[in-house]
Protein backbone atom coordinates (compact mmCIF):
# COMPACT_ATOMS: atom_id res chain seq x y z
CA UNK A 1 0.00 0.00 0.00
CA UNK A 2 1.29 3.42 -0.84
CA UNK A 3 0.51 6.88 0.44
CA UNK A 4 -2.18 8.72 -1.46
CA UNK A 5 -4.33 11.80 -1.16
CA UNK A 6 -7.31 9.93 0.32
CA UNK A 7 -5.66 8.37 3.31
CA UNK A 8 -5.42 11.24 5.79
CA UNK A 9 -8.91 11.01 7.26
CA UNK A 10 -10.92 7.99 8.21
CA UNK A 11 -13.96 9.86 6.97
CA UNK A 12 -12.60 10.27 3.45
CA UNK A 13 -13.53 7.73 0.80
CA UNK A 14 -11.17 6.98 -2.02
CA UNK A 15 -12.59 7.05 -5.56
CA UNK A 16 -12.35 3.27 -5.57
CA UNK A 17 -14.65 3.11 -2.55
CA UNK A 18 -12.02 2.34 0.07
CA UNK A 19 -11.36 3.79 3.49
CA UNK A 20 -7.59 3.76 3.65
CA UNK A 21 -7.31 4.56 7.34
CA UNK A 22 -9.33 1.44 8.13
CA UNK A 23 -7.10 -0.61 5.86
CA UNK A 24 -4.02 0.84 7.53
CA UNK A 25 -5.49 -0.18 10.87
CA UNK A 26 -5.83 -3.75 9.57
CA UNK A 27 -2.19 -3.50 8.53
CA UNK A 28 -1.33 -2.81 12.17
CA UNK A 29 -2.95 -6.12 13.05
CA UNK A 30 -0.77 -7.89 10.50
CA UNK A 31 2.33 -6.40 12.10
CA UNK A 32 1.49 -7.67 15.58
CA UNK A 33 2.78 -11.02 16.81
CA UNK A 34 0.72 -14.02 15.88
CA UNK A 35 -2.41 -15.22 17.61
CA UNK A 36 -4.36 -18.34 16.67
CA UNK A 37 -7.63 -19.91 17.65
CA UNK A 38 -9.32 -23.21 16.91
CA UNK A 39 -12.44 -24.92 18.11
CA UNK A 40 -14.12 -28.27 18.46
CA UNK A 41 -17.73 -28.92 19.34
CA UNK A 42 -17.03 -28.47 23.02
CA UNK A 43 -13.75 -26.59 23.42
CA UNK A 44 -11.90 -23.60 22.03
CA UNK A 45 -8.16 -23.09 22.28
CA UNK A 46 -6.44 -19.74 21.87
CA UNK A 47 -2.72 -19.41 21.45
CA UNK A 48 -0.30 -16.61 20.83
CA UNK A 49 3.36 -15.95 20.33
CA UNK A 50 4.84 -13.92 23.15
CA UNK A 51 8.12 -12.33 22.33
CA UNK A 52 9.61 -10.13 24.98
CA UNK A 53 11.50 -7.07 23.74
CA UNK A 54 14.63 -8.06 25.57
CA UNK A 55 15.74 -10.68 28.04
CA UNK A 56 15.31 -8.16 30.80
CA UNK A 57 11.63 -7.42 30.18
CA UNK A 58 8.52 -9.50 30.64
CA UNK A 59 6.37 -10.23 27.66
CA UNK A 60 3.13 -8.48 26.81
CA UNK A 61 -0.17 -9.96 27.81
CA UNK A 62 -2.09 -10.85 24.68
CA UNK A 63 -4.70 -13.23 25.98
CA UNK A 64 -7.38 -11.93 28.30
CA UNK A 65 -10.09 -13.66 30.26
CA UNK A 66 -13.31 -11.81 29.69
CA UNK A 67 -15.61 -14.06 31.70
CA UNK A 68 -15.72 -17.70 32.75
CA UNK A 69 -17.06 -18.60 29.35
CA UNK A 70 -15.31 -16.05 27.10
CA UNK A 71 -11.68 -15.23 26.39
CA UNK A 72 -9.91 -13.15 23.79
CA UNK A 73 -6.52 -13.21 22.06
CA UNK A 74 -5.30 -10.03 20.39
CA UNK A 75 -2.85 -9.01 17.70
CA UNK A 76 -1.82 -5.46 16.89
CA UNK A 77 -1.80 -2.47 19.20
CA UNK A 78 -1.99 -4.25 22.51
CA UNK A 79 -3.05 -1.08 24.30
CA UNK A 80 -6.16 -0.91 22.13
CA UNK A 81 -6.68 -4.59 22.85
CA UNK A 82 -6.51 -4.01 26.58
CA UNK A 83 -9.10 -1.27 26.41
CA UNK A 84 -11.46 -3.41 24.35
CA UNK A 85 -10.99 -6.31 26.77
CA UNK A 86 -12.01 -4.02 29.59
CA UNK A 87 -15.12 -3.08 27.63
CA UNK A 88 -15.94 -6.74 27.04
CA UNK A 89 -15.45 -7.61 30.70
CA UNK A 90 -17.74 -4.77 31.66
CA UNK A 91 -20.45 -5.88 29.28
CA UNK A 92 -20.24 -9.45 30.54
CA UNK A 93 -20.38 -8.53 34.16
CA UNK A 94 -23.30 -6.14 33.69
CA UNK A 95 -25.27 -8.76 31.82
CA UNK A 96 -24.48 -11.37 34.45
CA UNK A 97 -25.63 -9.04 37.18
CA UNK A 98 -28.94 -8.21 35.54
CA UNK A 99 -29.83 -11.64 34.21
CA UNK A 100 -27.75 -14.03 36.35
CA UNK A 101 -26.83 -15.69 33.13
CA UNK A 102 -23.71 -15.58 30.95
CA UNK A 103 -23.74 -13.13 28.04
CA UNK A 104 -24.04 -15.06 24.76
CA UNK A 105 -20.73 -14.67 22.84
CA UNK A 106 -22.51 -13.85 19.61
CA UNK A 107 -24.05 -10.77 21.17
CA UNK A 108 -20.81 -9.58 22.73
CA UNK A 109 -19.09 -9.89 19.38
CA UNK A 110 -21.75 -7.79 17.66
CA UNK A 111 -21.48 -5.12 20.35
CA UNK A 112 -17.71 -5.11 19.87
CA UNK A 113 -18.08 -4.85 16.11
CA UNK A 114 -20.53 -1.96 16.42
CA UNK A 115 -18.09 -0.21 18.75
CA UNK A 116 -15.32 -0.62 16.16
CA UNK A 117 -17.58 0.64 13.39
CA UNK A 118 -18.18 3.90 15.23
CA UNK A 119 -14.49 4.63 15.00
CA UNK A 120 -14.64 4.31 11.23
CA UNK A 121 -17.28 6.98 10.91
CA UNK A 122 -16.14 9.83 13.17
CA UNK A 123 -13.62 12.39 12.03
CA UNK A 124 -12.26 12.85 15.54
CA UNK A 125 -11.60 9.15 16.15
CA UNK A 126 -9.30 6.54 14.70
CA UNK A 127 -10.03 2.86 14.18
CA UNK A 128 -8.83 0.42 16.85
CA UNK A 129 -5.55 -1.05 15.67
CA UNK A 130 -6.17 -4.51 17.02
CA UNK A 131 -7.66 -7.74 15.77
CA UNK A 132 -9.45 -9.89 18.33
CA UNK A 133 -9.98 -13.62 18.34
CA UNK A 134 -12.95 -14.08 20.65
CA UNK A 135 -13.50 -17.57 22.02
CA UNK A 136 -16.69 -18.32 23.88
CA UNK A 137 -19.24 -20.86 24.92
CA UNK A 138 -22.95 -20.37 24.89
CA UNK A 139 -26.18 -22.34 24.65
CA UNK A 140 -25.59 -23.17 21.01
CA UNK A 141 -22.08 -24.53 21.58
CA UNK A 142 -18.47 -23.44 21.16
CA UNK A 143 -17.69 -20.39 19.04
CA UNK A 144 -14.63 -18.64 17.68
CA UNK A 145 -14.97 -15.18 16.17
CA UNK A 146 -12.55 -12.76 14.60
CA UNK A 147 -13.23 -9.05 15.14
CA UNK A 148 -11.61 -6.67 12.67
CA UNK A 149 -10.76 -2.98 13.09
CA UNK A 150 -13.16 -2.37 10.23
CA UNK A 151 -16.10 -3.40 12.40
CA UNK A 152 -16.60 -6.69 10.60
CA UNK A 153 -16.70 -9.96 12.40
CA UNK A 154 -16.62 -13.53 11.18
CA UNK A 155 -17.08 -16.89 12.79
CA UNK A 156 -14.37 -19.45 12.27
CA UNK A 157 -13.57 -23.08 12.91
CA UNK A 158 -9.94 -22.00 13.16
CA UNK A 159 -8.04 -18.83 12.35
CA UNK A 160 -4.71 -17.08 12.75
CA UNK A 161 -3.84 -13.38 12.76
CA UNK A 162 -0.69 -11.33 13.08
CA UNK A 163 2.74 -11.66 11.55
CA UNK A 164 3.55 -14.95 9.76
CA UNK A 165 0.00 -16.05 10.45
CA UNK A 166 -0.22 -17.35 6.87
CA UNK A 167 1.97 -20.30 7.85
CA UNK A 168 -0.34 -21.14 10.73
CA UNK A 169 -3.39 -20.68 8.51
CA UNK A 170 -1.99 -23.14 5.99
CA UNK A 171 -1.50 -25.70 8.73
CA UNK A 172 -5.00 -25.08 10.09
CA UNK A 173 -6.55 -25.31 6.65
CA UNK A 174 -5.03 -28.75 6.23
CA UNK A 175 -6.25 -29.99 9.58
CA UNK A 176 -9.46 -28.17 10.34
CA UNK A 177 -11.83 -30.96 9.35
CA UNK A 178 -10.63 -33.00 12.28
CA UNK A 179 -11.18 -30.24 14.81
CA UNK A 180 -14.93 -30.58 15.37
CA UNK A 181 -14.64 -33.96 17.04
CA UNK A 182 -11.12 -33.60 18.40
CA UNK A 183 -10.46 -34.06 22.08
CA UNK A 184 -9.39 -31.13 24.22
CA UNK A 185 -5.78 -32.26 24.36
CA UNK A 186 -5.58 -32.83 20.63
CA UNK A 187 -6.92 -29.35 20.08
CA UNK A 188 -4.17 -27.90 22.30
CA UNK A 189 -1.56 -29.91 20.41
CA UNK A 190 -2.89 -28.57 17.12
CA UNK A 191 -2.70 -25.06 18.53
CA UNK A 192 0.93 -25.58 19.51
CA UNK A 193 1.71 -26.97 16.06
CA UNK A 194 0.10 -23.96 14.43
CA UNK A 195 2.14 -21.63 16.63
CA UNK A 196 5.27 -23.52 15.71
CA UNK A 197 4.54 -22.83 12.05
CA UNK A 198 4.64 -19.10 12.70
CA UNK A 199 8.01 -19.36 14.43
CA UNK A 200 9.66 -20.35 11.14
CA UNK A 201 12.27 -22.73 12.48
CA UNK A 202 12.75 -21.19 15.90
CA UNK A 203 12.40 -23.68 18.75
CA UNK A 204 8.96 -23.88 20.22
CA UNK A 205 9.12 -23.55 23.97
CA UNK A 206 6.60 -22.49 26.57
CA UNK A 207 8.45 -19.24 27.23
CA UNK A 208 7.61 -17.89 23.77
CA UNK A 209 3.97 -18.86 23.64
CA UNK A 210 0.79 -18.70 25.69
CA UNK A 211 -2.12 -21.11 25.45
CA UNK A 212 -5.61 -20.69 26.88
CA UNK A 213 -8.57 -23.06 26.86
CA UNK A 214 -12.30 -22.74 27.40
CA UNK A 215 -14.79 -25.55 27.11
CA UNK A 216 -17.88 -27.27 28.40
CA UNK A 217 -17.31 -27.71 32.12
CA UNK A 218 -13.98 -25.89 31.85
CA UNK A 219 -13.95 -22.15 32.54
CA UNK A 220 -11.59 -19.99 30.52
CA UNK A 221 -8.07 -20.14 31.85
CA UNK A 222 -4.52 -19.71 30.64
CA UNK A 223 -2.43 -22.86 30.86
CA UNK A 224 0.65 -22.53 33.02
CA UNK A 225 4.09 -22.73 31.50
CA UNK A 226 4.93 -26.15 32.94
CA UNK A 227 1.86 -27.80 31.44
CA UNK A 228 2.50 -26.20 28.07
CA UNK A 229 6.13 -27.30 28.07
CA UNK A 230 5.03 -30.85 28.91
CA UNK A 231 2.72 -30.91 25.93
CA UNK A 232 5.39 -29.49 23.66
CA UNK A 233 7.85 -32.14 24.80
CA UNK A 234 5.24 -34.85 24.31
CA UNK A 235 4.63 -34.15 20.67
CA UNK A 236 8.03 -32.80 19.61
CA UNK A 237 9.72 -36.09 20.39
CA UNK A 238 7.03 -38.19 18.77
CA UNK A 239 7.00 -35.77 15.84
CA UNK A 240 10.70 -36.41 15.11
CA UNK A 241 10.22 -40.20 15.13
CA UNK A 242 7.09 -40.27 13.06
CA UNK A 243 8.36 -37.72 10.51
CA UNK A 244 10.06 -40.11 8.10
CA UNK A 245 7.42 -42.80 8.66
CA UNK A 246 4.60 -40.45 7.80
CA UNK A 247 6.39 -39.26 4.68
CA UNK A 248 6.81 -42.86 3.52
CA UNK A 249 3.17 -43.63 4.27
CA UNK A 250 2.18 -40.55 2.26
CA UNK A 251 3.87 -41.89 -0.84
CA UNK A 252 2.46 -45.37 -0.35
CA UNK A 253 -1.22 -44.51 0.03
CA UNK A 254 -3.12 -43.88 -3.18
CA UNK A 255 -5.77 -41.52 -1.92
CA UNK A 256 -5.57 -39.26 1.08
CA UNK A 257 -7.66 -40.68 3.88
CA UNK A 258 -8.46 -37.65 5.90
CA UNK A 259 -10.05 -39.55 8.80
CA UNK A 260 -7.19 -41.93 9.26
CA UNK A 261 -4.58 -39.21 8.96
CA UNK A 262 -6.51 -37.08 11.38
CA UNK A 263 -6.72 -39.86 13.94
CA UNK A 264 -3.04 -40.71 13.62
CA UNK A 265 -2.05 -37.08 13.78
CA UNK A 266 -4.05 -36.81 16.96
CA UNK A 267 -1.63 -39.20 18.56
CA UNK A 268 1.29 -36.88 17.81
CA UNK A 269 2.27 -37.53 14.18
CA UNK A 270 4.20 -34.73 12.47
CA UNK A 271 2.22 -32.08 10.65
CA UNK A 272 3.50 -33.45 7.34
CA UNK A 273 0.49 -35.67 6.87
CA UNK A 274 -1.86 -36.10 3.92
CA UNK B 1 -54.19 31.55 59.07
CA UNK B 2 -54.35 28.56 56.77
CA UNK B 3 -57.08 26.11 57.79
CA UNK B 4 -56.66 23.97 54.70
CA UNK B 5 -54.40 20.99 55.35
CA UNK B 6 -51.33 21.28 53.20
CA UNK B 7 -51.00 18.70 50.46
CA UNK B 8 -47.26 19.28 50.19
CA UNK B 9 -45.53 15.94 50.62
CA UNK B 10 -42.79 16.03 53.21
CA UNK B 11 -40.04 14.94 50.91
CA UNK B 12 -38.09 18.14 50.37
CA UNK B 13 -35.03 16.25 51.55
CA UNK B 14 -35.17 14.28 48.33
CA UNK B 15 -34.06 17.34 46.38
CA UNK B 16 -35.01 17.44 42.71
CA UNK B 17 -37.48 14.64 43.20
CA UNK B 18 -39.46 16.64 45.73
CA UNK B 19 -42.17 17.50 43.26
CA UNK B 20 -42.46 14.19 41.50
CA UNK B 21 -45.11 11.80 42.56
CA UNK B 22 -44.27 8.46 43.97
CA UNK B 23 -46.40 5.46 44.71
CA UNK B 24 -47.67 5.77 48.25
CA UNK B 25 -50.53 3.26 48.21
CA UNK B 26 -52.18 0.99 45.67
CA UNK B 27 -55.63 1.70 44.21
CA UNK B 28 -56.85 -1.18 42.07
CA UNK B 29 -55.42 -4.41 43.38
CA UNK B 30 -55.35 -8.09 42.56
CA UNK B 31 -55.14 -10.69 45.27
CA UNK B 32 -53.17 -13.92 45.58
CA UNK B 33 -51.37 -15.80 42.83
CA UNK B 34 -50.44 -19.43 43.50
CA UNK B 35 -48.05 -21.51 41.41
CA UNK B 36 -46.33 -24.86 41.53
CA UNK B 37 -43.91 -26.99 39.51
CA UNK B 38 -45.31 -30.19 38.09
CA UNK B 39 -44.02 -32.95 35.86
CA UNK B 40 -44.02 -31.05 32.55
CA UNK B 41 -43.64 -27.45 33.72
CA UNK B 42 -45.39 -24.85 35.81
CA UNK B 43 -49.03 -24.43 36.80
CA UNK B 44 -50.23 -21.05 37.98
CA UNK B 45 -53.62 -19.88 39.23
CA UNK B 46 -55.06 -16.46 39.89
CA UNK B 47 -58.56 -15.13 40.14
CA UNK B 48 -59.81 -12.38 37.87
CA UNK B 49 -60.66 -9.81 40.47
CA UNK B 50 -59.52 -6.19 40.63
CA UNK B 51 -60.53 -4.65 43.94
CA UNK B 52 -60.91 -0.93 44.44
CA UNK B 53 -60.32 -0.81 48.17
CA UNK B 54 -62.97 -3.03 49.69
CA UNK B 55 -65.16 -3.00 46.58
CA UNK B 56 -64.79 -5.91 44.16
CA UNK B 57 -64.88 -3.48 41.26
CA UNK B 58 -63.43 -5.33 38.24
CA UNK B 59 -64.16 -8.96 37.60
CA UNK B 60 -62.36 -9.78 34.36
CA UNK B 61 -58.80 -8.81 35.07
CA UNK B 62 -56.23 -11.16 33.56
CA UNK B 63 -53.46 -11.28 36.09
CA UNK B 64 -51.31 -13.85 34.29
CA UNK B 65 -49.52 -13.16 31.02
CA UNK B 66 -47.01 -14.99 28.84
CA UNK B 67 -43.56 -13.40 28.49
CA UNK B 68 -41.55 -14.33 25.43
CA UNK B 69 -41.42 -18.01 24.49
CA UNK B 70 -40.48 -19.48 27.81
CA UNK B 71 -42.06 -17.59 30.69
CA UNK B 72 -45.31 -16.84 32.46
CA UNK B 73 -45.81 -13.86 34.78
CA UNK B 74 -48.50 -13.61 37.44
CA UNK B 75 -49.01 -10.52 39.56
CA UNK B 76 -50.87 -9.41 42.61
CA UNK B 77 -51.06 -5.84 43.87
CA UNK B 78 -51.56 -2.67 41.87
CA UNK B 79 -52.94 -3.55 38.42
CA UNK B 80 -51.65 -0.40 36.72
CA UNK B 81 -48.11 -1.21 37.94
CA UNK B 82 -48.52 -4.73 36.55
CA UNK B 83 -49.39 -3.18 33.19
CA UNK B 84 -46.29 -1.01 33.45
CA UNK B 85 -44.18 -4.10 34.14
CA UNK B 86 -45.69 -5.77 31.08
CA UNK B 87 -44.57 -2.80 29.01
CA UNK B 88 -41.00 -3.07 30.37
CA UNK B 89 -40.98 -6.77 29.60
CA UNK B 90 -42.46 -6.25 26.17
CA UNK B 91 -39.57 -3.97 25.33
CA UNK B 92 -37.08 -6.41 26.84
CA UNK B 93 -38.40 -9.31 24.79
CA UNK B 94 -38.58 -7.15 21.69
CA UNK B 95 -34.90 -6.25 21.88
CA UNK B 96 -34.07 -9.83 22.67
CA UNK B 97 -35.91 -10.97 19.53
CA UNK B 98 -34.29 -8.27 17.43
CA UNK B 99 -30.87 -9.89 17.96
CA UNK B 100 -32.33 -12.72 15.89
CA UNK B 101 -29.48 -14.99 16.87
CA UNK B 102 -31.00 -18.13 18.32
CA UNK B 103 -30.46 -17.00 21.91
CA UNK B 104 -33.48 -16.11 23.99
CA UNK B 105 -34.16 -14.90 27.50
CA UNK B 106 -35.40 -17.73 29.68
CA UNK B 107 -37.45 -17.55 32.87
CA UNK B 108 -34.34 -17.26 35.04
CA UNK B 109 -33.14 -14.21 33.13
CA UNK B 110 -36.57 -12.55 33.18
CA UNK B 111 -36.89 -13.22 36.90
CA UNK B 112 -33.54 -11.61 37.62
CA UNK B 113 -34.31 -8.67 35.39
CA UNK B 114 -37.55 -8.11 37.30
CA UNK B 115 -35.70 -8.36 40.60
CA UNK B 116 -33.38 -5.58 39.47
CA UNK B 117 -36.29 -3.42 38.36
CA UNK B 118 -38.26 -3.92 41.56
CA UNK B 119 -35.27 -3.33 43.80
CA UNK B 120 -34.18 -0.23 41.96
CA UNK B 121 -37.65 1.27 42.20
CA UNK B 122 -37.76 0.47 45.89
CA UNK B 123 -34.47 2.28 46.38
CA UNK B 124 -35.94 5.37 44.79
CA UNK B 125 -38.89 5.22 47.17
CA UNK B 126 -41.16 4.75 44.18
CA UNK B 127 -42.02 1.06 44.15
CA UNK B 128 -44.05 -0.90 41.67
CA UNK B 129 -46.65 -2.13 44.10
CA UNK B 130 -46.71 -5.78 43.04
CA UNK B 131 -45.79 -9.24 44.14
CA UNK B 132 -44.77 -11.16 41.06
CA UNK B 133 -44.61 -14.84 40.25
CA UNK B 134 -42.42 -15.84 37.32
CA UNK B 135 -42.48 -19.39 36.03
CA UNK B 136 -41.31 -21.14 32.90
CA UNK B 137 -39.47 -23.96 31.21
CA UNK B 138 -36.41 -23.69 29.01
CA UNK B 139 -34.34 -26.54 27.61
CA UNK B 140 -36.13 -28.95 29.90
CA UNK B 141 -35.31 -26.94 33.00
CA UNK B 142 -38.30 -25.84 35.06
CA UNK B 143 -38.05 -22.52 36.87
CA UNK B 144 -40.37 -20.89 39.38
CA UNK B 145 -39.56 -17.71 41.29
CA UNK B 146 -41.10 -14.73 42.96
CA UNK B 147 -40.21 -11.05 43.48
CA UNK B 148 -41.82 -8.68 45.90
CA UNK B 149 -42.27 -4.92 45.69
CA UNK B 150 -39.17 -4.39 47.78
CA UNK B 151 -37.04 -6.66 45.65
CA UNK B 152 -37.04 -9.77 47.82
CA UNK B 153 -36.67 -12.67 45.42
CA UNK B 154 -36.29 -16.41 45.59
CA UNK B 155 -37.03 -19.62 43.73
CA UNK B 156 -38.95 -22.57 45.02
CA UNK B 157 -41.04 -25.57 43.96
CA UNK B 158 -44.20 -23.72 44.85
CA UNK B 159 -44.80 -20.02 45.50
CA UNK B 160 -47.68 -17.73 46.33
CA UNK B 161 -48.31 -14.05 46.89
CA UNK B 162 -50.30 -12.20 49.49
CA UNK B 163 -52.84 -14.30 51.36
CA UNK B 164 -51.68 -17.28 49.36
CA UNK B 165 -48.54 -17.34 51.48
CA UNK B 166 -50.60 -17.90 54.61
CA UNK B 167 -53.40 -20.09 53.29
CA UNK B 168 -52.03 -21.90 50.24
CA UNK B 169 -48.35 -22.52 51.04
CA UNK B 170 -49.09 -24.73 54.09
CA UNK B 171 -51.31 -26.92 51.90
CA UNK B 172 -48.59 -27.08 49.26
CA UNK B 173 -45.92 -27.90 51.80
CA UNK B 174 -47.99 -30.90 52.87
CA UNK B 175 -49.17 -32.14 49.53
CA UNK B 176 -46.71 -31.02 46.85
CA UNK B 177 -44.28 -33.61 45.56
CA UNK B 178 -41.92 -33.96 42.65
CA UNK B 179 -43.44 -34.95 39.28
CA UNK B 180 -47.06 -34.17 39.94
CA UNK B 181 -49.28 -35.07 37.03
CA UNK B 182 -51.19 -32.32 35.30
CA UNK B 183 -54.49 -33.44 36.87
CA UNK B 184 -53.00 -33.68 40.35
CA UNK B 185 -51.39 -30.25 39.95
CA UNK B 186 -54.65 -28.65 38.92
CA UNK B 187 -56.49 -30.41 41.74
CA UNK B 188 -53.93 -29.12 44.24
CA UNK B 189 -54.15 -25.57 42.91
CA UNK B 190 -57.93 -25.68 43.02
CA UNK B 191 -57.79 -26.84 46.60
CA UNK B 192 -55.63 -23.82 47.44
CA UNK B 193 -57.82 -21.43 45.47
CA UNK B 194 -60.94 -22.76 47.17
CA UNK B 195 -59.52 -22.05 50.61
CA UNK B 196 -58.56 -18.58 49.43
CA UNK B 197 -62.06 -18.08 48.07
CA UNK B 198 -63.59 -18.97 51.41
CA UNK B 199 -61.22 -16.97 53.53
CA UNK B 200 -59.80 -14.05 51.47
CA UNK B 201 -62.23 -11.17 51.36
CA UNK B 202 -60.79 -9.84 48.10
CA UNK B 203 -61.04 -13.16 46.26
CA UNK B 204 -63.76 -13.73 43.67
CA UNK B 205 -65.09 -16.99 42.31
CA UNK B 206 -63.79 -16.58 38.79
CA UNK B 207 -60.34 -17.90 38.15
CA UNK B 208 -57.95 -18.96 35.47
CA UNK B 209 -55.29 -21.63 35.58
CA UNK B 210 -52.28 -21.22 33.31
CA UNK B 211 -49.85 -23.91 32.28
CA UNK B 212 -46.43 -23.47 30.78
CA UNK B 213 -44.34 -26.32 29.40
CA UNK B 214 -41.50 -26.68 26.92
CA UNK B 215 -44.11 -26.57 24.15
CA UNK B 216 -45.64 -23.28 25.23
CA UNK B 217 -48.19 -21.59 27.39
CA UNK B 218 -51.91 -22.14 27.64
CA UNK B 219 -54.37 -20.34 29.84
CA UNK B 220 -57.77 -21.71 30.69
CA UNK B 221 -61.02 -19.94 30.13
CA UNK B 222 -62.35 -18.31 33.29
CA UNK B 223 -64.33 -20.71 35.44
CA UNK B 224 -65.74 -21.00 38.94
CA UNK B 225 -65.02 -23.37 41.77
CA UNK B 226 -67.77 -25.32 43.43
CA UNK B 227 -68.31 -24.14 46.94
CA UNK B 228 -70.30 -25.50 49.83
CA UNK B 229 -71.74 -23.15 52.37
CA UNK B 230 -73.99 -25.55 54.27
CA UNK B 231 -71.43 -26.56 56.86
CA UNK B 232 -73.19 -26.53 60.19
CA UNK B 233 -70.43 -24.39 61.63
CA UNK B 234 -71.30 -21.71 59.11
CA UNK B 235 -74.92 -21.76 60.26
CA UNK B 236 -74.00 -20.59 63.71
CA UNK B 237 -70.54 -19.11 63.38
CA UNK B 238 -70.50 -17.43 66.78
CA UNK B 239 -71.07 -20.66 68.66
CA UNK B 240 -68.05 -21.68 70.66
CA UNK B 241 -66.20 -18.47 69.74
CA UNK B 242 -67.19 -15.71 72.10
CA UNK B 243 -66.83 -12.21 70.67
CA UNK B 244 -66.69 -13.24 67.02
CA UNK B 245 -69.18 -12.26 64.40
Amino acid sequence: MFRNQYDTDVTTWSPAGRLFQVEYAMEAVKQGSAAIGLRSKTHIVLGCVNKANSELSSHQKKIFKVDDHIGVAIAGLTADGRVLSRYMRNECINYSFTYESPLPVGRLVVQLADKAQVCTQRSWKRPYGVGLLVAGLDESGAHLYYNCPSGNYFEYQAFAIGSRSQAAKTYLERRFESFTDASRDDLVKDALMAIRETLQGETLKSSVCTIAVVGVGEPFHILDQATVQQMIDAFEIVGEQEGPAAAAGQEASAEPEAEQGGAAAGEGVAPMDI
Amino acid sequence: MNFMASKQPENSLLGPEADSQRTLYPYVTGTSVVALKYKDGILMAADMGGSYGSTLRYKSVERMKPIGKHSLLGASGEISDFQEILRYLDELILYDNMWDDGNSLGPKEVHNYLTRVMYNRRNKFNPLWNSLVLGGVKNGQKYLGTVSMIGVNFEDNHVATGFGNHLARPILRQEWHENLSYEDGVRLLEKCMRVLLYRDRSAINKLQIAKITEEGMTISQPYSLKTYWEFSAFANPAQGAVGTW
